[in-house]
């Protein structure tokens, strides 16, 4: 529900690096999605689809990819991404597990023309 | 003309973080405790607001920042019980961001002991922003059903606490409130979980009592 504010916030990214780099153009995004990140890849690109117009980034291709919730398990040591709807260790079945990876959003490369 | 690709890795939630923890270091400073309710609309934060209100009269301060779409309705229920309450309209956006709740905290009185952020009625979106709360609870009422917590699943990850709400309406809506607590325990084992009902009292002493002592946490850690 929140993706526009999401671009919102990739588009501040891509003036910023722009300005830095004194590019003319941006020509490709590359974000990480977490899986549990409350973010829909879809509405993500609908969203970038309808921003980008008008913008240095208007010819610009998003690629999104979608990082699995990866689960450290404090008792045994174990680590693993998560199958389905399970918070437990895949190793010892304990419970107590943390998410290492896969809650943020991160906007990890782009391209720029210069 | 060149092409390059540069590695940027920027956390597109790192704005409201940064916010958020200048929210936090505030409130920890003034020995406020920051409370962030999130739920399904019309799953009673605002009544459990009233109620605590009630509860804590003559013995804790509170204040209350609404969130919601449109309207001041929630902030006057509040005020009516003769609590500052703040209401942010967001207009459309589906969930509270912490520079809002920075904006407002200047205005907050200093003495206080309990601000409550009573989020825009959703399950989904609230979950992914911090709001520099020290505590948040998921608020979820007998109505919703049982099977909500592993359906949605990054609410009940996010909180501290799940409140079962509208207790008194168990025994006529298929509402099982251990099922509903296992289900969320079993996404984030350690939730502290009340059954409450606002309207009949039942289970507020209790939520009250882990408040107080939240507070008292917070406050001897700042000592």
């Amino acid at each position: 529900m929140h993706e526009l504010s999401l671009i919102a916030s990739v588009f501040e990214v891509l003036e910023e690096k722009a300005r830095e780099h004194r590019a003319t153009r941006v020509t490709a995004v590359v974000l990480k999605v977490g899986a549990m990140s409350g973010a829909v890849p879809d509405l993500l690109e609908a969203a970038f689809a309808s921003y980008k117009k008008g913008t240095l980034a208007e010819g610009a291709r998003l690629e999104i990819v979608v990082v699995p919730v990866r689960l450290r398990c404090p008792d045994c040591g174990g680590e693993a991404v998560r199958e389905e709807a399970d918070f437990s260790c895949a190793g010892c079945g304990s419970r107590r597990v943390e998410i290492v990876e896969g809650r943020d959003i991160f906007v990890e490369k782009i391209e720029l023309e210069t | 003309m060149s092409t390059k690709t540069i590695t940027v890795v920027r956390d597109l939630l790192a704005t409201n973080k940064e916010a958020a923890a200048a929210i936090r270091c505030e409130l920890r400073r003034r020995g406020i405790l920051g409370v962030n309710l999130l739920s399904s609309p019309g799953s009673g934060k605002t009544t459990l607001l009233e109620a605590l209100a009630d509860r804590f009269r003559g013995r804790f301060r509170m204040a209350v920042i609404e969130g919601d779409i449109e309207t001041e309705r929630d902030a006057e229920r509040i005020r009516r019980k003769g609590i500052p309450a703040w209401q942010i309209t967001t207009g459309g956006a589906c969930h509270l961001e912490a520079r809002m709740i920075g904006k407002v905290i200047g205005e907050v009185p200093a003495d206080i002991d309990f601000l409550f952020i009573e989020n825009v009625g959703n399950l989904v979106c609230p979950a992914s922003y911090d709001l520099g709360e020290d505590l948040r609870f998921v608020l979820l009422s007998a109505p919703e059903g049982d099977d909500k917590p592993a359906k949605y699943p990054q609410a009940f990850l996010s909180a501290d606490g799940l409140i079962l709400t509208k207790a008194d309406l168990v025994p006529y809506v298929p509402f099982d409130p251990a099922r509903a607590a296992a289900e969320a325990l079993a996404i984030k084992p350690g939730l502290q979980v009340f059954t409450v009902s606002a309207l009949r009292g039942e289970g507020l002493d209790r939520l009250a009592e882990f408040l107080a002592e939240a507070l008292d946490r917070q406050r001897s850690r700042r000592a």
